[in-house]
This record gives structure tokens, C-alpha cells and sequence, in this order.
């Protein structure tokens, strides 16, 4: 790509041929979906692991959930680049709180911290949708989804990514009992229930979603700590 | 040292080329209570004595992490010793950053050095008071280093700064060659003891007042405080009572 000879060409055209879709773009889309659903005192982030770039993958295995501390995890949509840096900014902030406090920084602390990170950005935003996991001040799972420039919102479930359109009704419908009647819309799953929702989400948007695929990561977290899990998905 | 016309600020040299704004901050570190540093082969510590200024307030900080492989002990101004870790802490996560490792203990000390200095030569500005043991593990192993507040950095074997520290230092020039093999435990206790000879007549190392830190080859930078210290200050008094000597 000859980057210097293709600005210099655009600045000497004429004006009608300057057109704007062919400029450089700092963001890229590197597809992947990420879910979390929260339960009484537990929760579950499961994201798959392809990293593509249109219609090429780029990586088989390249995870979107990251572990925080003991207590926290990061689901990421979007921009993979950003999505890193994102990651890495928020460690150096958690260990800063550490060294400070002498303690580890609470999920609920760590949601706020997320949203004023993001927002510093506003006028050149992290391409990220990120989810973050962990359990509130009672030991309950915790769910704060955003949106690239640090809208928070606490819920019970989420889905963000290339199949989220796919994924996100689907949960709608399982863990949101929405629209049913007959049903107690506040209940909360148990752990295997969830665990089999989001691996079937994950196998049905796989399916369709080309983005979506190769490996998925699944973490639980509860008051003894984190644990992770890989599975297979759909190479095709 | 008395007042004289050389003393007013940093950037004036004494006919004898000394700089004495530098000097007296050192006399700001000595006022400080005592702590001790020593290495092994695998392992280095620092034990200090905390002060309290009164009954009513705690007993002052001496002891503060950098990093999982690095920690400093202070003697002096501890709102100084504040901005150095600080500063310190930030350049250990920007090692890892930008070159995606540990910040090398070497490094980190000349960084705080020249940080150091330049406040001995710019025109209105004051030197750090606050001198610093540094202790780390990097792939070259444990280390030990003091800082002064002049910027000069060296490194020991063994060490000790702040109030009464020579007696400290005694000690430790006396056993420093039987430190190498020691093991962890050993260390911090004959830490503890170089550090109980720097104790006014009647004082003594108890729980509230030791501050003990440690890191090394499989330990992170570890600090204990309050009754963690009770272990080691028990084998302090059992080494005492076999000292019949």
C-alpha cells in the first residue's frame, strides 16, 4: 500500500474527485460476539475466539474475555486493537488502586472506572462494546454493559457483537422470560441452566454468523473465585 | 555545619565545593528512624522501625511496594518518599508497556537519581528530602540500593539509613558474608537484629512498630505489618536468649 503517493494524489485532484470513501480509517471491525448472564451469586461471560477482517480471518484463537482480578471479567465487541488497549489501561488502573488501597478494586468500582475511562475518549473513541462481569457489594452476579463512549447500564444479561442480533433476543426470550405469560420475570437462572443457554447461543449463532466461531472461551465467576473453559465451535 | 553565605540555595558551590542545600537534605534523612536492607542469594529484605509522633496518631509508613518485584523502604520526608514511589510505580507499568517486562531495579534507581539531581542544579528548586532503600529481583537477581537525596545511587550488599544507622551498620559489616546463603527466614531475622541496635535505651522492635518487607525468586514483594511481624520478632528474642554470650 503505497500510503504517502496515495495521500499526495487525493491533495492534487480536482475537487469533484476527492471523494471522502476513500480515505484512511482508524477503525476496523474485527467481528466476534461476547455474552455474560448473571445469576444469584455467580456469573457467566462467554465469548468466541475468531478475529476476522471482512471476509478474511485474521487469527483462530485470539480471546475477547479478559480476566481482570478475581472478581471481574471483560467481554469485548469491536475493534480488537482498542479492545486490548483498553484491557491494558484498565489493569494499570486496578494495579495503581492496589498499590494505593492495599486492596483489590471491587467490581462495582472497577464498572464506574470503565465508563470514565471510556468517556475520557469521547472525542476519539475506544471502537469497543464492552461488557464487564463480577459480583456487586452482596455477592450477587453483576452485569454493566456499555456503549463505546461509557453509557453504563446494570442488567441481567447482554450480548454485544456481530451476532448480537442473533444472540440478544434469544436471550430475550430464555433468560428475560419476555412477552410470556405465566412466568416470574425477575427469576434468576441457575448456574447449568445459564452455562447451557450461552453454549447454545453460541452454536446457533455460529451457524449463521460467519464472523462468529473456531473456539469459545467461557468464564464463571462466583465468591471462590474465576474459573475458565474452552470449547470448540464451527471451523467453517 | 553552621549557616554561611553558600547555603542559600542549591545552585551555589562553597569555596570548598561542596553544595550545602544538598547536605542539609541529608541531614533530613537522618532524622529519620532507622531502616535496614540486605540481600541473599535468592532473596532481599528491609525491616524499619515505624514512628509515631503521639499516642493518639498510627505509627508512620516505612515500607511501600512498586511493583510484584520491587519495593523501597524510606528514612526522611515521607510526603517525598510519596511522590518518588508514585513516580516509581508509574515507570514499573510502563516498563511492562512498552517493553513488556519487569522494570529492572538498576534502572528504576537511576531513574529517581536524575530525577533526583536535576533538583540539585536548577536555579529554585529544593532536593528530595528522603533517602530510600530499594529493593527488587530482576533476571539478575535480588538487589539492594540506597538513594540520596543528592541523586548519588549505590548498591549494597547490606545497608542501613536513618536515625542511629551506624550502629546498624556495624553489625552488618560484622555478618554481611554469611547473608548469601541465608535463607528467607534468616534474613529478615538478622535484619531485625542489625535494626534493633538503631532502638533508643528501653525501646523495643515490637508488632506496632516493624515494618518488614521482602521479595525475591518465587516471592512477590511482600510487606508485613502488625501481628504478621509477631513470627519473626519471636525468633528475634529465642536468637537473643541463645546468645548467652
Amino acid at each position: 500500500m503505497d500510503f504517502v503517493g496515495f495521500q499526495q494524489e487525493l491533495a492534487h485532484a480536482p475537487a469533484t474527485e476527492r471523494h471522502t470513501h476513500n480515505r484512511w480509517e482508524p477503525y476496523v471491525d474485527n467481528g466476534g460476539t461476547s455474552l455474560a448472564i448473571a445469576g444469584a451469586d455467580y456469573v457467566i461471560v462467554a465469548s468466541d475466539a475468531r478475529q476476522s477482517n471482512g471476509y478474511n480471518i485474521n487469527s483462530r484463537y485470539d480471546p475477547k474475555a479478559f480476566r481482570l482480578s478475581n472478581d471481574a471479567i471483560l467481554a469485548t465487541a469491536g475493534y480488537a486493537a482498542d479492545a486490548k488497549r483498553l484491557v491494558e489501561v484498565l489493569e494499570q488502573n486496578a494495579q495503581m488502586y492496589y498499590h494505593k488501597h492495599d486492596r483489590v478494586m471491587k467490581a462495582s468500582a472497577m464498572a464506574q472506572m470503565l465508563s470514565n475511562t471510556l468517556y475520557g475518549r469521547r472525542f476519539f473513541p475506544y471502537y469497543v462494546f464492552p461488557i464487564l462481569a463480577g459480583l456487586d457489594n452482596e455477592g450477587k452476579g453483576a452485569l454493566y454493559c456499555y456503549d463505546p463512549v461509557g453509557n453504563m447500564e446494570r442488567v441481567v444479561y447482554r450480548s454485544f457483537g456481530s451476532a448480537s442480533a442473533l444472540v440478544q433476543p434469544f436471550l430475550d426470550s430464555v433468560v428475560g422470560f419476555k412477552n410470556q405469560r405465566g412466568v416470574d420475570p425477575t427469576r434468576l437462572l441457575e448456574r447449568d441452566q445459564a452455562l447451557k443457554i450461552a453454549v447454545d447461543a453460541f452454536t446457533g449463532a455460529t451457524e449463521r454468523d460467519i464472523h462468529t466461531g473456531d473456539w469459545l472461551d467461557i468464564f464463571i465467576v462466583d465468591r471462590n473465585g474465576v474459573t475458565h473453559e474452552k470449547r470448540e465451535l464451527k471451523h467453517d | 555545619m553552621f549557616r554561611n553565605q553558600y547555603d542559600n540555595d542549591s545552585s551555589t558551590w562553597s569555596p570548598q565545593g561542596r553544595i550545602f542545600q544538598v547536605e542539609y537534605a541529608s541531614e533530613a534523612v537522618k532524622q529519620g528512624s532507622a531502616v535496614v536492607g540486605l540481600r541473599s542469594k535468592e532473596h532481599a529484605v528491609l525491616v524499619a522501625v515505624k514512628r509515631s509522633p503521639n499516642e493518639l496518631a498510627s505509627y508512620q509508613k516505612k515500607v511501600i511496594r512498586i511493583d510484584d518485584h520491587m519495593g523501597i523502604a524510606m528514612a526522611g520526608l515521607t510526603s517525598d518518599a510519596r511522590v518518588l514511589s508514585n513516580y516509581l510505580r508509574t515507570e514499573a507499568m510502563r516498563s511492562k508497556m512498552v517493553y513488556g517486562r519487569a522494570l529492572p531495579i538498576g534502572r528504576a534507581v537511576n531513574a529517581i537519581g536524575d530525577k533526583a539531581q536535576s533538583n540539585t542544579q536548577e536555579y529554585g528548586r529544593r532536593p528530595y528530602g528522603v533517602g530510600l532503600l530499594v529493593i527488587g529481583h530482576d533476571d539478575t537477581g535480588p538487589h539492594l540500593y540506597e538513594f540520596n537525596p543528592s541523586g548519588i545511587v549505590s548498591e549494597y550488599y547490606a545497608y542501613s539509613i536513618g536515625s542511629r544507622s551506624q550502629s546498624a551498620r556495624t553489625n552488618l559489616e560484622r555478618n554481611f558474608d554469611t547473608f548469601e546463603d541465608m535463607s528467607l527466614k534468616e534474613l529478615i531475622v538478622q535484619g531485625l537484629r542489625s535494626l534493633r541496635d538503631t532502638l533508643q535505651q528501653g525501646k523495643q522492635l515490637d508488632t506496632l512498630n516493624t515494618s518488614i518487607g521482602f521479595v525475591g525468586k518465587g516471592a512477590k514483594m511482600t510487606i508485613l505489618d502488625g501481628q504478621d511481624t509477631q513470627e519473626y520478632l519471636d525468633l528475634l528474642d529465642e536468637g537473643e536468649a541463645m546468645d548467652t554470650e
